[in-house]
Protein backbone atom coordinates (compact mmCIF):
# COMPACT_ATOMS: atom_id res chain seq x y z
CA UNK A 1 0.00 0.00 0.00
CA UNK A 2 3.42 2.48 0.70
CA UNK A 3 5.31 1.09 -1.97
CA UNK A 4 5.65 4.43 -3.86
CA UNK A 5 6.60 5.83 -0.89
CA UNK A 6 10.09 5.91 -0.51
CA UNK A 7 11.66 3.79 2.66
CA UNK A 8 12.21 5.59 5.63
CA UNK A 9 16.08 7.18 5.39
CA UNK A 10 17.26 10.18 5.69
CA UNK A 11 18.52 11.18 2.04
CA UNK A 12 20.98 14.28 1.59
CA UNK A 13 20.02 17.23 0.93
CA UNK A 14 22.79 19.97 -0.31
CA UNK A 15 19.86 21.95 -2.23
CA UNK A 16 18.17 22.59 1.70
CA UNK A 17 21.21 24.42 2.44
CA UNK A 18 22.30 26.11 -0.12
CA UNK A 19 18.71 27.58 -0.48
CA UNK A 20 18.33 28.68 2.93
CA UNK A 21 21.47 30.29 2.87
CA UNK A 22 20.41 31.95 -0.43
CA UNK A 23 17.03 33.45 1.58
CA UNK A 24 19.29 34.51 4.38
CA UNK A 25 21.27 36.30 2.19
CA UNK A 26 18.94 37.81 0.39
CA UNK A 27 17.36 38.98 4.06
CA UNK A 28 20.82 40.21 5.08
CA UNK A 29 20.88 42.71 2.08
CA UNK A 30 17.66 43.53 2.72
CA UNK A 31 18.53 44.96 6.21
CA UNK A 32 21.30 47.81 5.22
CA UNK A 33 21.80 48.50 8.75
CA UNK A 34 23.49 45.18 10.07
CA UNK A 35 25.30 45.70 6.49
CA UNK A 36 26.40 48.90 7.34
CA UNK A 37 27.52 47.97 10.93
CA UNK A 38 29.47 45.08 9.57
CA UNK A 39 30.86 46.29 5.95
CA UNK A 40 30.94 49.74 5.78
CA UNK A 41 31.21 51.07 9.41
CA UNK A 42 34.91 49.62 9.80
CA UNK A 43 35.84 50.34 6.47
CA UNK A 44 35.03 53.94 6.81
CA UNK A 45 36.93 54.20 10.36
CA UNK A 46 39.88 53.22 8.86
CA UNK A 47 39.51 55.21 5.99
CA UNK A 48 38.58 58.53 8.35
CA UNK A 49 41.25 57.60 11.00
CA UNK A 50 43.80 56.83 8.97
CA UNK A 51 43.09 59.93 6.99
CA UNK A 52 42.78 62.54 9.51
CA UNK A 53 44.94 62.23 12.42
CA UNK A 54 48.30 62.58 10.55
CA UNK A 55 50.08 60.98 13.80
CA UNK A 56 48.55 57.91 12.83
CA UNK A 57 50.64 58.14 9.33
CA UNK A 58 54.08 58.73 11.22
CA UNK A 59 56.39 56.37 11.89
CA UNK A 60 57.05 54.63 14.79
CA UNK A 61 60.90 56.06 15.88
CA UNK A 62 61.63 52.28 17.44
CA UNK A 63 60.38 50.15 14.62
CA UNK A 64 59.10 52.06 11.96
CA UNK A 65 55.61 50.85 11.49
CA UNK A 66 52.86 53.45 11.11
CA UNK A 67 49.93 53.08 13.09
CA UNK A 68 47.81 52.54 10.06
CA UNK A 69 49.95 49.64 8.25
CA UNK A 70 48.78 46.94 10.69
CA UNK A 71 47.48 48.53 14.03
CA UNK A 72 44.57 50.18 12.54
CA UNK A 73 43.12 47.71 9.40
CA UNK A 74 43.90 45.07 12.00
CA UNK A 75 41.97 46.73 14.83
CA UNK A 76 38.92 47.43 11.80
CA UNK A 77 38.98 43.66 10.82
CA UNK A 78 38.61 43.18 14.58
CA UNK A 79 35.70 45.31 14.99
CA UNK A 80 34.01 43.91 11.93
CA UNK A 81 34.33 39.98 13.22
CA UNK A 82 32.82 41.25 16.50
CA UNK A 83 30.16 43.16 14.94
CA UNK A 84 28.93 40.48 12.83
CA UNK A 85 30.01 37.79 16.52
CA UNK A 86 27.80 39.88 18.91
CA UNK A 87 25.39 41.97 16.95
CA UNK A 88 24.36 40.33 13.81
CA UNK A 89 24.35 36.60 14.90
CA UNK A 90 22.40 36.69 18.16
CA UNK A 91 19.89 38.61 17.25
CA UNK A 92 18.94 37.24 14.02
CA UNK A 93 19.15 34.00 15.57
CA UNK A 94 17.28 35.38 18.78
CA UNK A 95 14.62 36.98 16.96
CA UNK A 96 14.12 34.03 14.74
CA UNK A 97 13.40 31.90 18.16
CA UNK A 98 11.45 34.17 19.70
CA UNK A 99 9.11 34.23 16.70
CA UNK A 100 9.36 30.61 16.20
CA UNK A 101 10.59 30.69 12.37
CA UNK A 102 13.10 27.94 14.05
CA UNK A 103 10.29 26.13 15.45
CA UNK A 104 8.28 26.03 11.94
CA UNK A 105 11.49 24.49 10.24
CA UNK A 106 11.89 22.33 13.18
CA UNK A 107 8.40 20.39 11.52
CA UNK A 108 9.81 20.44 8.16
CA UNK A 109 12.39 17.65 6.75
CA UNK A 110 15.45 20.34 7.39
CA UNK A 111 17.06 20.78 10.67
CA UNK A 112 16.79 24.54 11.96
CA UNK A 113 20.54 23.48 12.41
CA UNK A 114 20.55 23.99 8.85
CA UNK A 115 19.69 28.08 9.47
CA UNK A 116 21.84 28.46 11.98
CA UNK A 117 24.96 27.32 9.99
CA UNK A 118 23.68 28.99 7.09
CA UNK A 119 23.70 32.51 9.72
CA UNK A 120 27.46 31.16 10.74
CA UNK A 121 28.35 30.97 6.63
CA UNK A 122 27.08 34.20 5.82
CA UNK A 123 28.52 36.12 8.40
CA UNK A 124 31.72 34.67 7.91
CA UNK A 125 31.56 35.35 4.32
CA UNK A 126 30.34 38.98 5.31
CA UNK A 127 33.55 39.44 7.94
CA UNK A 128 35.66 37.90 5.26
CA UNK A 129 34.55 40.46 2.86
CA UNK A 130 34.86 43.20 5.56
CA UNK A 131 38.86 42.12 5.69
CA UNK A 132 39.50 41.73 2.12
CA UNK A 133 38.34 45.84 1.92
CA UNK A 134 39.89 46.68 4.84
CA UNK A 135 43.07 45.76 3.48
CA UNK A 136 42.05 46.23 -0.11
CA UNK A 137 41.61 49.90 0.76
CA UNK A 138 44.26 50.23 3.08
CA UNK A 139 46.46 49.73 0.97
CA UNK A 140 45.17 51.86 -1.85
CA UNK A 141 44.38 54.47 0.33
CA UNK A 142 46.79 54.44 3.01
CA UNK A 143 49.92 52.76 1.47
CA UNK A 144 49.57 50.06 3.99
CA UNK A 145 51.02 46.33 2.74
CA UNK A 146 49.17 43.71 2.91
CA UNK A 147 49.77 40.75 5.58
CA UNK A 148 53.12 39.91 4.82
CA UNK A 149 52.15 36.12 6.34
CA UNK A 150 48.92 35.72 4.01
CA UNK A 151 48.85 31.80 5.19
CA UNK A 152 49.51 32.93 9.22
CA UNK A 153 46.70 35.30 8.68
CA UNK A 154 44.08 33.30 7.12
CA UNK A 155 44.53 31.11 10.11
CA UNK A 156 44.30 33.13 12.48
CA UNK A 157 41.33 35.30 10.64
CA UNK A 158 39.57 31.80 11.62
CA UNK A 159 40.40 30.98 14.69
CA UNK A 160 39.56 34.72 15.77
CA UNK A 161 36.42 34.47 13.71
CA UNK A 162 35.42 30.91 14.96
CA UNK A 163 36.17 32.16 19.00
CA UNK A 164 34.16 35.03 18.75
CA UNK A 165 31.04 33.49 16.96
CA UNK A 166 31.12 30.74 19.16
CA UNK A 167 31.21 33.53 22.19
CA UNK A 168 28.19 35.04 19.93
CA UNK A 169 25.95 31.64 19.89
CA UNK A 170 26.25 32.10 23.43
CA UNK A 171 25.02 35.40 23.64
CA UNK A 172 21.94 34.39 21.24
CA UNK A 173 21.41 31.11 23.71
CA UNK A 174 20.63 33.61 26.84
CA UNK A 175 18.89 36.52 26.01
CA UNK A 176 15.08 35.78 25.69
CA UNK A 177 14.33 37.97 22.70
CA UNK A 178 15.49 39.98 19.76
CA UNK A 179 15.20 43.44 21.70
CA UNK A 180 17.64 41.39 24.68
CA UNK A 181 20.08 40.49 22.21
CA UNK A 182 21.41 43.78 21.20
CA UNK A 183 21.94 45.26 24.85
CA UNK A 184 23.45 41.75 25.62
CA UNK A 185 25.85 41.82 22.39
CA UNK A 186 27.08 45.23 23.64
CA UNK A 187 27.74 44.26 26.88
CA UNK A 188 29.70 41.51 25.63
CA UNK A 189 31.22 43.49 22.79
CA UNK A 190 32.87 46.24 24.14
CA UNK A 191 34.89 45.07 27.25
CA UNK A 192 36.13 42.64 24.70
CA UNK A 193 36.79 45.39 21.96
CA UNK A 194 39.08 46.71 25.15
CA UNK A 195 40.83 44.03 25.89
CA UNK A 196 41.89 43.83 21.92
CA UNK A 197 43.45 47.34 21.93
CA UNK A 198 40.63 49.30 20.33
CA UNK A 199 40.91 52.26 22.28
CA UNK A 200 44.61 50.87 23.73
CA UNK A 201 46.46 49.66 21.88
CA UNK A 202 48.26 46.49 23.24
CA UNK A 203 51.79 47.78 22.80
CA UNK A 204 51.17 50.68 25.43
CA UNK A 205 48.85 48.39 27.85
CA UNK A 206 50.42 48.08 31.33
CA UNK A 207 51.90 44.86 31.67
CA UNK A 208 49.55 43.42 33.88
CA UNK A 209 46.78 44.21 31.62
CA UNK A 210 48.56 43.08 28.25
CA UNK A 211 48.69 40.08 30.09
CA UNK A 212 45.17 39.40 31.26
CA UNK A 213 44.18 40.36 27.41
CA UNK A 214 46.72 37.91 25.87
CA UNK A 215 44.08 35.46 27.33
CA UNK A 216 41.05 36.93 26.10
CA UNK A 217 39.28 36.38 23.03
CA UNK A 218 40.05 39.11 21.23
CA UNK A 219 43.26 40.25 22.71
CA UNK A 220 44.46 36.74 21.20
CA UNK A 221 42.85 37.62 17.70
CA UNK A 222 44.38 41.35 17.92
CA UNK A 223 47.73 39.64 18.21
CA UNK A 224 47.78 36.92 16.24
CA UNK A 225 46.26 38.96 13.73
CA UNK A 226 49.39 41.09 14.17
CA UNK A 227 52.05 39.26 14.16
CA UNK A 228 51.28 37.76 10.68
CA UNK A 229 50.45 41.35 9.10
CA UNK A 230 54.46 41.53 10.29
CA UNK A 231 55.21 38.59 8.63
CA UNK A 232 55.63 36.49 11.76
CA UNK A 233 53.70 33.21 12.94
CA UNK A 234 51.60 34.06 15.91
CA UNK A 235 52.67 32.61 18.75
CA UNK A 236 51.02 29.59 20.02
CA UNK A 237 49.56 31.11 23.38
CA UNK A 238 47.27 33.17 21.30
CA UNK A 239 46.18 30.42 18.41
CA UNK A 240 45.96 27.62 21.84
CA UNK A 241 43.47 30.32 23.26
CA UNK A 242 41.56 30.75 20.17
CA UNK A 243 40.64 27.33 20.09
CA UNK A 244 40.12 27.08 24.00
CA UNK A 245 37.60 29.76 23.57
CA UNK A 246 36.04 28.52 20.63
CA UNK A 247 35.24 24.33 22.24
CA UNK A 248 34.50 26.26 25.55
CA UNK A 249 31.97 28.33 24.15
CA UNK A 250 31.03 25.89 21.35
CA UNK A 251 30.27 23.12 23.80
CA UNK A 252 28.17 26.46 26.36
CA UNK A 253 26.27 26.83 23.37
CA UNK A 254 25.18 23.94 22.07
CA UNK A 255 24.22 22.65 25.66
CA UNK A 256 22.16 26.08 26.09
CA UNK A 257 20.84 26.83 22.68
CA UNK A 258 16.89 26.24 22.63
CA UNK A 259 15.50 25.63 19.44
CA UNK A 260 12.17 27.32 20.58
CA UNK B 1 -8.12 3.22 6.48
CA UNK B 2 -6.45 4.89 9.84
CA UNK B 3 -3.86 6.92 9.12
CA UNK B 4 -3.43 8.13 12.27
CA UNK B 5 -4.10 5.58 15.50
CA UNK B 6 -3.23 7.11 18.60
CA UNK B 7 -3.67 5.09 21.99
CA UNK B 8 -3.07 5.56 25.61
CA UNK B 9 -0.79 9.37 25.07
CA UNK B 10 0.71 10.62 27.81
CA UNK B 11 2.79 13.26 28.47
CA UNK B 12 3.94 15.26 31.77
CA UNK B 13 5.98 18.35 32.19
CA UNK B 14 7.39 18.91 35.25
CA UNK B 15 5.63 16.48 37.13
CA UNK B 16 2.02 17.77 35.66
CA UNK B 17 0.28 15.63 33.42
CA UNK B 18 -0.48 17.64 30.14
CA UNK B 19 -1.93 14.59 27.90
CA UNK B 20 -3.15 11.69 30.20
CA UNK B 21 -4.07 8.53 27.97
CA UNK B 22 -5.50 10.50 24.66
CA UNK B 23 -7.02 7.48 22.53
CA UNK B 24 -8.24 8.39 18.70
CA UNK B 25 -7.83 7.14 15.49
CA UNK B 26 -8.37 9.49 12.56
CA UNK B 27 -9.62 7.50 8.71
CA UNK B 28 -7.76 8.64 5.50
CA UNK B 29 -8.94 11.62 3.75
CA UNK B 30 -11.31 13.19 6.43
CA UNK B 31 -11.20 16.48 8.54
CA UNK B 32 -10.82 15.56 12.40
CA UNK B 33 -11.41 17.95 14.87
CA UNK B 34 -9.30 18.40 18.10
CA UNK B 35 -11.45 20.53 20.75
CA UNK B 36 -10.62 22.01 24.00
CA UNK B 37 -10.21 24.71 25.53
CA UNK B 38 -6.64 25.91 26.35
CA UNK B 39 -4.76 24.06 27.97
CA UNK B 40 -6.33 20.56 27.85
CA UNK B 41 -3.51 18.98 26.27
CA UNK B 42 -4.48 19.62 22.55
CA UNK B 43 -1.10 21.49 21.17
CA UNK B 44 0.86 18.75 23.29
CA UNK B 45 -1.13 16.00 21.76
CA UNK B 46 -0.06 17.08 18.01
CA UNK B 47 3.54 18.04 19.09
CA UNK B 48 3.60 14.32 19.89
CA UNK B 49 2.26 13.58 16.58
CA UNK B 50 4.65 15.54 14.37
CA UNK B 51 7.92 14.53 16.50
CA UNK B 52 7.86 17.59 18.15
CA UNK B 53 8.23 15.72 21.40
CA UNK B 54 8.40 12.44 22.92
CA UNK B 55 5.95 10.67 24.19
CA UNK B 56 5.71 9.61 27.99
CA UNK B 57 3.89 6.92 27.40
CA UNK B 58 1.13 5.37 24.88
CA UNK B 59 1.31 4.46 21.00
CA UNK B 60 1.08 6.54 17.88
CA UNK B 61 1.39 6.00 14.80
CA UNK B 62 1.09 8.60 11.85
CA UNK B 63 0.69 6.86 8.04
CA UNK B 64 2.02 3.84 10.36
CA UNK B 65 5.16 5.17 11.09
CA UNK B 66 6.02 6.08 14.37
CA UNK B 67 7.23 9.77 14.92
CA UNK B 68 9.73 8.98 17.92
CA UNK B 69 11.05 6.51 15.59
CA UNK B 70 10.95 7.34 11.54
CA UNK B 71 10.97 11.01 12.72
CA UNK B 72 12.34 12.52 9.64
CA UNK B 73 9.83 10.07 6.99
CA UNK B 74 6.91 11.66 9.01
CA UNK B 75 8.20 15.15 8.86
CA UNK B 76 7.89 14.21 5.13
CA UNK B 77 4.27 13.11 4.85
CA UNK B 78 2.67 15.27 7.51
CA UNK B 79 2.23 19.28 7.02
CA UNK B 80 2.14 21.43 10.24
CA UNK B 81 0.92 24.53 10.78
CA UNK B 82 1.73 25.71 13.99
CA UNK B 83 0.46 28.11 16.44
CA UNK B 84 2.66 31.25 16.82
CA UNK B 85 5.15 30.34 14.17
CA UNK B 86 5.72 33.47 11.46
CA UNK B 87 8.62 33.93 8.78
CA UNK B 88 11.36 36.76 8.72
CA UNK B 89 9.69 40.38 8.19
CA UNK B 90 11.67 40.80 5.27
CA UNK B 91 10.95 37.06 3.41
CA UNK B 92 8.34 37.60 0.26
CA UNK B 93 5.29 35.43 -0.06
CA UNK B 94 6.96 33.34 -3.24
CA UNK B 95 10.16 33.21 -1.95
CA UNK B 96 8.76 31.40 1.52
CA UNK B 97 7.09 28.73 -1.06
CA UNK B 98 10.12 28.50 -2.74
CA UNK B 99 12.35 27.87 0.26
CA UNK B 100 10.07 25.49 1.84
CA UNK B 101 9.70 23.52 -1.42
CA UNK B 102 13.35 23.17 -1.87
CA UNK B 103 12.87 20.66 1.43
CA UNK B 104 11.02 18.16 0.03
CA UNK B 105 11.40 15.28 -2.67
CA UNK B 106 8.59 15.55 -4.49
CA UNK B 107 6.51 18.81 -3.18
CA UNK B 108 3.94 20.60 -4.72
CA UNK B 109 3.94 23.15 -7.77
CA UNK B 110 4.33 26.24 -5.31
CA UNK B 111 2.91 28.72 -7.74
CA UNK B 112 -0.73 26.98 -8.10
CA UNK B 113 -0.60 26.56 -4.87
CA UNK B 114 -0.31 30.26 -4.27
CA UNK B 115 -3.20 30.91 -6.61
CA UNK B 116 -5.26 28.42 -4.58
CA UNK B 117 -4.79 30.22 -1.50
CA UNK B 118 -5.53 33.66 -2.82
CA UNK B 119 -2.09 35.06 -2.56
CA UNK B 120 -0.89 34.89 -6.37
CA UNK B 121 -1.03 38.66 -6.17
CA UNK B 122 0.88 38.64 -2.94
CA UNK B 123 3.82 37.14 -4.40
CA UNK B 124 6.05 39.43 -3.63
CA UNK B 125 4.96 40.80 -0.68
CA UNK B 126 7.38 40.43 2.22
CA UNK B 127 5.92 38.89 5.12
CA UNK B 128 5.67 41.73 7.58
CA UNK B 129 3.04 43.44 5.11
CA UNK B 130 0.56 40.74 4.91
CA UNK B 131 -2.37 40.59 6.98
CA UNK B 132 -3.65 38.37 9.87
CA UNK B 133 -5.74 36.34 7.44
CA UNK B 134 -3.38 36.12 4.89
CA UNK B 135 -0.23 35.08 6.97
CA UNK B 136 -2.71 32.10 8.08
CA UNK B 137 -3.17 31.29 4.58
CA UNK B 138 0.23 31.26 3.51
CA UNK B 139 0.95 29.08 6.68
CA UNK B 140 -1.30 26.90 5.39
CA UNK B 141 0.10 26.45 1.57
CA UNK B 142 3.53 26.32 3.51
CA UNK B 143 1.86 23.01 5.37
CA UNK B 144 1.01 21.99 2.16
CA UNK B 145 3.83 22.63 -0.28
CA UNK B 146 5.69 19.87 0.77
CA UNK B 147 2.45 17.46 -0.76
CA UNK B 148 1.71 15.73 2.73
CA UNK B 149 -0.61 12.89 3.26
CA UNK B 150 -1.58 14.46 6.07
CA UNK B 151 -2.19 18.10 7.44
CA UNK B 152 -1.96 19.62 11.11
CA UNK B 153 -3.66 23.46 11.27
CA UNK B 154 -3.41 24.25 14.72
CA UNK B 155 -5.52 27.25 16.09
CA UNK B 156 -5.67 28.58 12.98
CA UNK B 157 -8.42 31.03 13.03
CA UNK B 158 -7.21 32.03 16.60
CA UNK B 159 -7.11 36.06 16.13
CA UNK B 160 -8.61 36.74 13.02
CA UNK B 161 -11.56 38.82 11.73
CA UNK B 162 -15.18 37.16 11.29
CA UNK B 163 -14.25 37.72 7.21
CA UNK B 164 -10.82 36.49 7.00
CA UNK B 165 -11.74 33.59 9.27
CA UNK B 166 -14.68 32.42 6.80
CA UNK B 167 -11.72 32.89 4.05
CA UNK B 168 -10.24 30.47 5.99
CA UNK B 169 -13.21 27.85 6.18
CA UNK B 170 -12.98 27.68 2.99
CA UNK B 171 -9.97 27.31 2.03
CA UNK B 172 -9.98 23.61 4.59
CA UNK B 173 -12.90 22.64 2.67
CA UNK B 174 -10.13 22.87 -0.74
CA UNK B 175 -7.51 21.20 1.47
CA UNK B 176 -10.17 18.49 1.65
CA UNK B 177 -10.90 18.33 -1.92
CA UNK B 178 -7.36 17.73 -2.22
CA UNK B 179 -7.42 14.33 -0.59
CA UNK B 180 -5.25 15.35 2.14
CA UNK B 181 -6.27 13.82 5.99
CA UNK B 182 -6.63 17.25 7.89
CA UNK B 183 -6.21 16.94 11.66
CA UNK B 184 -7.84 20.47 13.16
CA UNK B 185 -7.10 22.16 16.22
CA UNK B 186 -9.17 24.85 17.67
CA UNK B 187 -11.24 26.00 20.50
CA UNK B 188 -14.11 27.46 18.54
CA UNK B 189 -16.68 25.65 18.65
CA UNK B 190 -18.20 26.67 15.62
CA UNK B 191 -15.43 26.26 13.47
CA UNK B 192 -15.18 22.40 14.35
CA UNK B 193 -18.89 21.98 13.67
CA UNK B 194 -19.13 23.09 10.22
CA UNK B 195 -15.41 21.88 9.16
CA UNK B 196 -15.04 18.38 10.60
CA UNK B 197 -16.18 15.49 9.80
CA UNK B 198 -15.09 14.03 13.18
CA UNK B 199 -14.18 15.96 16.52
CA UNK B 200 -12.53 14.08 19.11
CA UNK B 201 -13.02 16.50 23.01
CA UNK B 202 -10.19 16.72 24.86
CA UNK B 203 -10.63 17.92 28.39
CA UNK B 204 -8.08 17.71 31.37
CA UNK B 205 -5.68 15.94 29.22
CA UNK B 206 -8.14 13.03 28.47
CA UNK B 207 -10.27 12.41 25.46
CA UNK B 208 -13.95 12.85 26.37
CA UNK B 209 -15.72 12.13 23.60
CA UNK B 210 -15.10 11.15 19.83
CA UNK B 211 -17.98 11.56 17.04
CA UNK B 212 -19.67 13.59 14.50
CA UNK B 213 -20.57 17.05 15.53
CA UNK B 214 -24.44 16.03 15.12
CA UNK B 215 -23.41 12.62 17.19
CA UNK B 216 -21.94 14.35 19.74
CA UNK B 217 -24.77 17.33 20.26
CA UNK B 218 -26.99 14.40 19.75
CA UNK B 219 -25.42 12.67 22.84
CA UNK B 220 -25.64 15.48 24.50
CA UNK B 221 -28.84 15.27 24.50
CA UNK B 222 -28.87 17.89 21.53
CA UNK B 223 -31.70 17.88 18.64
CA UNK B 224 -34.15 20.54 17.96
CA UNK B 225 -36.32 23.18 19.70
CA UNK B 226 -39.42 24.72 18.16
CA UNK B 227 -41.16 27.47 20.04
CA UNK B 228 -44.17 29.38 18.43
CA UNK B 229 -47.29 30.95 19.85
CA UNK B 230 -50.27 29.61 19.39
CA UNK B 231 -53.74 28.14 21.36
CA UNK B 232 -53.72 25.11 22.96
CA UNK B 233 -55.98 23.32 20.56
CA UNK B 234 -53.24 20.65 19.09
CA UNK B 235 -51.19 20.38 22.47
CA UNK B 236 -52.28 16.60 22.29
CA UNK B 237 -52.03 15.92 18.84
CA UNK B 238 -48.32 17.65 19.21
CA UNK B 239 -47.28 15.69 21.98
CA UNK B 240 -48.02 12.46 20.81
CA UNK B 241 -46.04 13.11 17.52
CA UNK B 242 -42.88 10.27 17.57
CA UNK B 243 -40.22 12.85 16.64
CA UNK B 244 -41.49 15.12 19.78
CA UNK B 245 -39.88 14.28 23.29
CA UNK B 246 -41.37 17.19 25.27
CA UNK B 247 -43.81 20.15 25.01
CA UNK B 248 -44.03 22.96 27.05
CA UNK B 249 -46.39 26.03 27.01
CA UNK B 250 -46.01 29.24 28.82
CA UNK B 251 -49.31 31.13 27.83
CA UNK B 252 -49.63 30.84 24.45
CA UNK B 253 -46.28 30.74 23.76
CA UNK B 254 -44.78 26.83 23.24
CA UNK B 255 -41.88 24.92 23.51
CA UNK B 256 -41.54 21.87 21.65
CA UNK B 257 -37.93 19.70 22.24
CA UNK B 258 -37.55 16.80 19.72
CA UNK B 259 -34.80 15.64 17.70
CA UNK B 260 -33.84 16.33 14.48
CA UNK B 261 -36.91 16.50 11.99
CA UNK B 262 -39.27 17.92 14.63
CA UNK B 263 -40.11 20.84 12.67
CA UNK B 264 -41.15 19.45 9.78
CA UNK B 265 -43.58 17.03 12.36
CA UNK B 266 -44.63 20.12 13.99
CA UNK B 267 -45.59 22.43 10.90
CA UNK B 268 -47.23 19.47 9.62
CA UNK B 269 -49.46 18.83 12.05
CA UNK B 270 -50.49 21.81 12.82
CA UNK B 271 -51.52 22.51 9.86
CA UNK B 272 -53.68 19.33 10.11
CA UNK B 273 -55.40 20.89 12.64
CA UNK B 274 -55.63 24.43 10.50
CA UNK B 275 -54.03 26.09 13.31
CA UNK B 276 -51.36 29.06 12.29
CA UNK B 277 -48.30 29.02 14.45
CA UNK B 278 -47.10 32.93 14.99
CA UNK B 279 -44.01 34.46 15.49
CA UNK B 280 -42.24 30.26 14.31
CA UNK B 281 -38.81 29.51 15.06
CA UNK B 282 -36.58 26.78 15.73
CA UNK B 283 -33.41 26.32 17.37
CA UNK B 284 -30.44 23.61 17.10
CA UNK B 285 -28.72 22.59 19.70
CA UNK B 286 -24.63 23.54 18.63
CA UNK B 287 -21.36 21.96 19.30
CA UNK B 288 -20.95 24.53 22.29
CA UNK B 289 -23.89 23.33 24.00
CA UNK B 290 -22.37 19.61 23.42
CA UNK B 291 -18.94 20.46 24.77
CA UNK B 292 -20.73 22.22 27.70
CA UNK B 293 -22.55 18.91 28.54
CA UNK B 294 -19.69 16.97 27.62
CA UNK B 295 -17.31 18.63 29.94
CA UNK B 296 -19.11 21.13 32.43
CA UNK B 297 -17.81 24.04 31.38
CA UNK B 298 -18.24 26.18 28.08
CA UNK B 299 -15.70 26.12 25.89
CA UNK B 300 -15.81 30.54 25.45
CA UNK B 301 -12.44 31.22 25.99
CA UNK B 302 -11.68 35.29 25.42
CA UNK B 303 -8.46 34.30 24.10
Amino acid sequence: MTTTDSPAVTRHRPSALRKVLLAETRLFLRDPATAFFTLVLPLALLLILGSAIPAFRQPDPATGERVVDIHLPSTMIMLAVATAAFSAIPSVLATYRERGVLRRLSVTPVSPATLLGAQLLLNLATAALAAFLTILSGHLVLGSLPPAAPAWFVLAFVLGVSALFTLGLCVAALVPNGRAAGGAGALAMFPLLFFGGLWLPRQLMPEVLLRFSDFTPTGAFAQAMHDSWAGQAPQPLHLGVLVAWTLVAGAFAARAFRWE
Amino acid sequence: MEIIEITGLRKAYGGRAAVDGVSFTVREGEVFGVVGRNGAGKTTTIECLCGLRTPDGGTLTVTGLDPRTDRAEVRRRVGVQLQDCSLPDRLRVGEALDLYASFYDRPADWRSLLEEVGLGSKRDTPFAKLSGGQRQRLSIALALVGAPRVAVLDELTTGLDPLARRETWSLIEQVRRRGVTVVLVTHFMEEAERLCDRVAVIDRGRVTAVDTPAGLVARAGGGQRVRFRGGPGADEVLRALPEVTSLSREGDMVTVAGQDGVLLAVTTALAACQIVPAELQSERATLDDAFLALTGRPAADPA
